[in-house]
Order: C-alpha cells, then sequence, then structure tokens
C-alpha cells in the first residue's frame, strides 16, 4: 500500500508540480487549498506525510502544524513544511512548532523527493 | 588706661601731701570702674547690657563705700566709729579695711574690691542672662573683629552658624556640593564634618559666599549669606547693584527656558523622526519580505517544472506542452513583478521619468477599452463607456494615465465573477478637475480593505480567502501616478453592492512646467 501525502499549497502551478513529482514517486496524493482543508483532510484522508506551505489562506502553515502535533491520533504523520519565505526566523519558528524538515521554495525536486522518501522510508 | 596708670604713679611720687590729687585718684577710681565692661565688650562674645550695669552697679556702690563714705565720715558727716568699727560694729565690713583685707593704702584697697566686686556681678549676671538678638549681633561684631587670622581671608564684620551656612550653599549648589566645601574646612581645622561644635569664621563665610557667587552672581551670594550671618546692613549701591545682578540673573533664566523649551521640542521632534524611520524601515523589510515571497512563488514554478523536463525526455508531449506553458506564464508573471517593483520604486523615490502631452480623454479611454475587450469578452463581462461631450484635453502622461485605466479595468474584470457581471468606465468634468469612474457589480470591498487596499502587497481578501491573481502593486502604482499630477484616486463601494474606483486630474496641473523638473524636460 503506497504512502499516503497530503499537499497544502494554494499556488496552483505549484500543486501541479508538487502532485506531478509525489506521483511519480508512486505515492497517493491529495491536495488542499487552504488550511482550513487541509486540517479536515488529515481526519479524512489521513496523510503519512504533509507538504505544508506557510503561507496557506484562511490558516496558515504554522497553525496548522500546531494543529496536527496537538492531535493525538495524527503525532505519526510527518510535516515537511514549505516556504518562500527564506528567513532562519521563520526555519526555526516551523521546526520549534514540530516539523519534520523545513524547505524553501524554489527548491530542487530531486533534494524534496531524496527528503520525502528518506522521511518516509526510515520509518516504514 | 595708660593715662589712668600714669596718673597713678604721679599720685604716688607726689605724695599724699595734695588734696587734689587725692580727689583725682577718686575720680580715676570712680572712671576705673568703666574698664571691666569696655574689656568685656570687647573681648567677650557672652557678656549682656544687664550684666555690664550690674558690674557698674556694684563697682560704684564698693567705690562709694570703699571712698566716699569714709571722706565724708573724716569730715565728721558721718560718726568716726563707722570708720574704726565698721557699720553697726561689724569690723569685717570697716570701709578701709574690707573683710580684714588691711596693710593696704585707701585707694589700692578701693580699686581691689570695686574691680572684683565690678567683674564679678559683670560676669556673673552676663552668664545667668540671655542675651537679646540685637546684643548678639553687637557682641558678635565686636568680637570678631580681633578674629582676622592672617592668610589673605576678606574682613567679615559678622557671624553666622555653620548649619545655617551649610543650608544656604546645599540650598544652591546642591547637598554634595556644600558637604564636600564645609569637609575640606573642617579637615582643615582638624575636626570632621559634620560637626555641630564646628564655628564659622571669616575664612568659611568667605568660602561659602565665593561657591554661592559662582552660581548666583557675587552681589546675590553676599545677600544670602548676610541673610543667615548677622551683618551689617547694605549700602543703596549694594542694594543698586544687586538688583542689577537679580534682573540678569532673570534674564539668563528666561533664555534658558526658552533654551529648555527649544530643546525639548527637538526631542521630541527627533523622538517623532525616530518613530517615522523606525516605521519606514520595518515597512521596508516587510517589503522585501513580502517582494522575497512574490518573487520566490513563480521561480518555484519555473525551476520545479523545468527539472521535471530535464529529468524525464521521455515525458509525453501533452503534459509537456502543458508543462512548458506554465514554465512560460510564470516568467511572465515574475517579470511583470520585477517591472512593477522596480516601476513603484521609481514612482516612490520620485526617479520616475514623465512624459508630458496635452492627453486627449476620449481617446485614451477607447484605447483602454479595445485593450481590455478581450478580457471582458473571456470572461464574459459587459464593458461600456460614457464619456461625456467636449472634454477638455488635461496635461498628463498619456502611457502612465493609460497604465491607471488599464490597472483598473483589469481589476473590475478579474473580481467581477458573476453571470450578469457589468462594468462601466465614466469620464466627465466635475469641480474643474476630470473625473474618471470605473463601477462593478462585484463582490464589493469591505471597509477594512477598503483601507490598505491602496498599499503595497495589500489585495481583497488577502490570507483568508483563496489567493487572488496579480501582484498586489497595481493600485499603489496608480496612486502613485494620479497624486504626481495633482489628482486624487479612491474608491466607494459596499461588500455585496460593488465597486466604484475614481480619479480625477486637474484640468490645469499645478505649476506645470515650472518646478517641476521631469515635466519641464517633456
Amino acid at each position: 500500500m503506497p504512502h499516503k501525502i497530503l499537499i497544502a499549497d494554494d499556488e496552483p502551478n505549484i500543486v501541479v508540480s508538487l502532485e506531478f513529482l509525489m506521483k511519480q514517486e508512486g505515492f497517493d496524493v491529495r491536495v488542499a487549498p487552504d488550511g482550513d482543508e487541509a486540517l479536515a483532510q488529515m481526519a479524512d484522508f489521513a496523510p503519512d506525510l504533509v507538504l505544508l506551505d506557510v503561507m496557506l489562506p484562511r490558516r496558515n502553515g504554522f497553525e496548522v502544524c500546531q494543529e496536527i502535533r496537538a492531535h493525538p491520533e495524527w503525532r505519526e504523520a510527518k510535516i515537511v513544511m514549505l516556504t518562500a519565505k527564506g528567513r532562519d526566523i521563520e526555519m526555526q519558528k516551523g521546526l520549534a512548532l514540530g516539523a519534520d524538515a523545513y524547505i524553501t521554495k524554489p527548491f530542487s525536486t530531486k533534494e524534496l523527493t531524496a527528503r520525502v522518501r528518506k522521511l518516509l522510508g526510515e520509518r516504514a | 588706661m595708660l593715662i589712668l596708670l600714669l596718673g597713678y604713679v604721679y599720685f604716688r611720687l607726689a605724695g599724699e601731701a595734695y588734696a587734689l590729687v587725692s580727689i583725682g585718684l577718686i575720680s580715676f577710681a570712680a572712671v576705673a570702674q568703666f574698664a571691666p565692661a569696655m574689656l568685656g565688650g570687647i573681648f567677650w562674645k557672652s557678656g549682656s547690657r544687664r550684666g555690664a550695669l550690674a558690674g557698674l552697679a556694684a563697682g560704684f556702690g564698693v567705690w562709694i563705700y570703699t571712698l566716699l563714705l569714709p571722706a565724708l565720715a573724716r569730715s565728721d558727716w558721718l560718726p568716726r566709729s563707722f570708720l574704726e568699727d565698721g557699720p553697726f560694729g561689724i569690723e569685717l565690713l570697716r570701709p578701709l579695711a574690707l573683710f580684714g583685707l588691711a596693710g593696704l593704702d585707701q585707694i589700692t584697697h578701693a580699686m581691689i574690691w570695686s574691680m572684683m566686686a565690678n567683674a564679678g556681678a559683670y560676669v556673673a549676671v552676663s552668664l545667668f542672662d540671655t542675651q537679646s538678638a540685637d546684643e548678639h549681633r553687637q557682641a558678635s561684631l565686636f568680637v570678631d573683629v580681633f578674629r582676622r587670622d592672617g592668610g589673605g581671608a576678606r574682613l567679615w564684620r559678622g557671624t553666622a552658624s555653620v548649619p545655617d551656612l551649610h543650608a544656604v550653599l546645599a540650598r544652591f549648589l546642591g547637598a554634595e556640593a556644600a558637604d564636600a566645601l564645609f569637609a575640606r574646612y573642617a579637615r582643615a581645622r582638624g575636626r570632621t564634618w559634620p560637626d555641630r561644635a564646628l564655628e564659622a569664621d571669616a575664612d568659611l563665610v568667605h568660602a561659602v559666599e565665593m561657591q554661592l557667587a559662582s552660581a548666583i552672581g557675587a552681589s546675590s551670594a553676599r545677600i544670602m549669606v548676610a541673610a543667615v550671618a548677622k551683618e551689617e546692613a547694605l549700602t543703596i549701591d549694594e542694594v543698586r547693584e544687586l538688583l542689577d545682578e537679580a534682573s540678569q540673573v532673570v534674564a539668563y533664566s528666561h533664555q534658558l527656558e526658552q533654551k529648555s523649551r527649544e530643546l525639548e521640542q527637538a526631542t521630541r521632534e527627533l523622538q517623532a523622526a525616530n518613530e517615522r524611520l523606525t516605521e519606514l524601515d520595518r515597512m521596508k523589510d516587510d517589503f522585501i519580505s513580502t517582494v522575497t515571497h512574490e518573487l520566490r512563488t513563480p521561480l518555484t514554478s519555473i525551476r520545479a517544472f523545468a527539472e521535471i523536463l530535464l529529468d524525464r525526455p521521455d515525458l509525453d508531449v501533452g503534459e509537456r506542452q502543458r508543462f512548458l506553458g506554465i514554465i512560460t506564464r510564470e516568467t511572465e508573471r515574475l517579470t511583470r513583478m520585477i517591472n512593477q517593483v522596480l516601476d513603484l520604486a521609481k514612482l516612490e523615490s520620485g526617479k520616475a521619468e514623465w512624459t508630458l502631452s496635452e492627453v486627449d480623454v476620449r481617446a485614451l479611454i477607447d484605447d483602454a477599452v479595445a485593450s481590455t475587450s478581450q478580457l471582458f469578452k473571456e470572461k464574459g463581462i459587459a464593458l461600456e463607456a460614457r464619456i461625456a461631450p467636449d472634454l477638455p484635453p488635461v496635461a498628463a502622461d498619456r502611457d502612465r494615465i493609460m497604465q491607471v485605466l488599464l490597472n483598473l479595468l483589469s481589476n473590475a474584470a478579474k473580481f467581477c465573477d458573476r453571470p450578469d457581471a457589468r462594468v462601466r468606465i465614466a469620464a466627465r468634468i466635475a469641480d474643474g478637475h476630470l473625473r474618471i469612474d470605473v463601477a462593478d457589480n462585484g463582490p464589493g470591498i469591505s471597509a477594512r480593505d477598503r483601507e490598505t487596499i491602496f498599499e503595497k502587497f495589500r489585495q481583497v481578501g488577502d490570507t483568508l480567502t483563496a489567493k487572488p491573481q496579480g501582484t498586489g502593486l497595481g493600485l499603489p502604482i496608480s496612486r502613485q501616478i494620479i497624486e504626481h499630477f495633482g489628482g486624487h484616486i479612491w474608491v466607494e463601494s459596499a461588500p455585496g453592492r460593488g465597486s466604484t474606483f475614481s480619479f480625477t486630474l486637474p484640468l490645469q496641473p499645478p505649476r506645470a512646467g515650472q518646478d517641476q523638473p521631469a515635466l519641464a524636460a517633456a
């Protein structure tokens, strides 16, 4: 059974690229265009890993990350935060909130897939 | 004194034979009664008026008893037995051998006893009596005359209490400076400060006055010291000098107050400027952070798809075309973003170049409508233009005004997505200005958004709804352009009731071609 990946991002073209990359890796992929939808999918889809953009509408990535970490059933889910804001403080904030990895945009597709695989593969 | 002594020597040499001499000596003894009070007055600060009177009375009493009464007795005015047996037969009180003191001549005997009585009464009464303030002042003035002990100390005709001097110095110079001066003074006299028993002499008073003079001026210092010291009254010249100095001090104080107010004002202005700069700095930081984000977003798509295409040469043609299309569009978006950021930076810094010409408003609006007609057609939005006849030309930069019109029209097209969507552009003259309105029947804008919509990167619904397309720089750029030509741009709207973006341009641009170098150069 393939790993389940949730892509939470509001940039349509970035979502297309992420979706393509994750599907190429053989993962089961779903998309959430905003923070609220991302949390709904957490309950619904129960992904193994979330690619979480920080600048999400309605509920930003930090809030979503916090919610996921506060939820006992979702504790196993890996969180990879994505942001176009390259400040160190953002990265520290994300990691402090319980993200497993923090990747700045633009990212290397190879690095991203390797990172995702590693996070999932180590556990598997 | 010398004269009196010479008189006595003369009497001793001339012998007792001369009655005249005898009378003189008796008078000398009487006059000598003034001596204790006078000497006491000069050397002894505690002597009082009542003490002096008591001394004189006692001295004269003894003088009468030992010299005058015996003379009367010898002349038989009194009984002889008064001399031989004493009054009422008491031998101890014999006038010529009082309390058994015999063997001296009459004058010496009288002098000894009268002086003892005089000085004794003077000292005793003075000691048990308290001086009046007046007497104390007088005593001080006389006694301290002899306290001038070298060292170039200034003659000072008064005396003061150390605590009073300390208090007055502390009031003007602060307790610390006062303590320092008094400690120095005490050390110089082998004492430690504070010392209640320390006495104020001319040196200390002088030092205090000098210190005060450095702070409040010489005359003021003198009057302050005089207020606590007992000194002679000021002369009219001193008073005049003091008034001059006081008025100078008042003027100086006014200047200081003025300076102080100016400084406070300057401080407030600097604080405000600092706050403004901090705010500007924060805004710049925010701006850069936002620009970075906005530039990285299309770049992310471009890089991701470029890598996908590079890594997978066997991708099917449909997908390849789709990804290349995304790359192209994101590149355009990136270019647009960079251009707008640079454009806005130029406008904000005043470095934009303007090409001034007579702009035909009707032709301009027709062009704008033509340029956007495809966009409106695609979205199924009805576009209507209502241009008043005989609009005069306005002096402006045609391309820049076109930029504003296109921005407003494309915004209307972008946000207006309902089946019966309608956009109307109108131009007319109002209050001596050209006024152009772009009205839509779209979702409208909340009051909160209306306040920020003309700021950089502030799009309607940002962070709460799905991200709208565009850079968030169109309206800030439009505002810069319209305000450059002395116009005004604003929006009227209510949620659910459409929005109307309006701007005005003056028909006669203010000071055109005079002190606006960019316009003059055009």
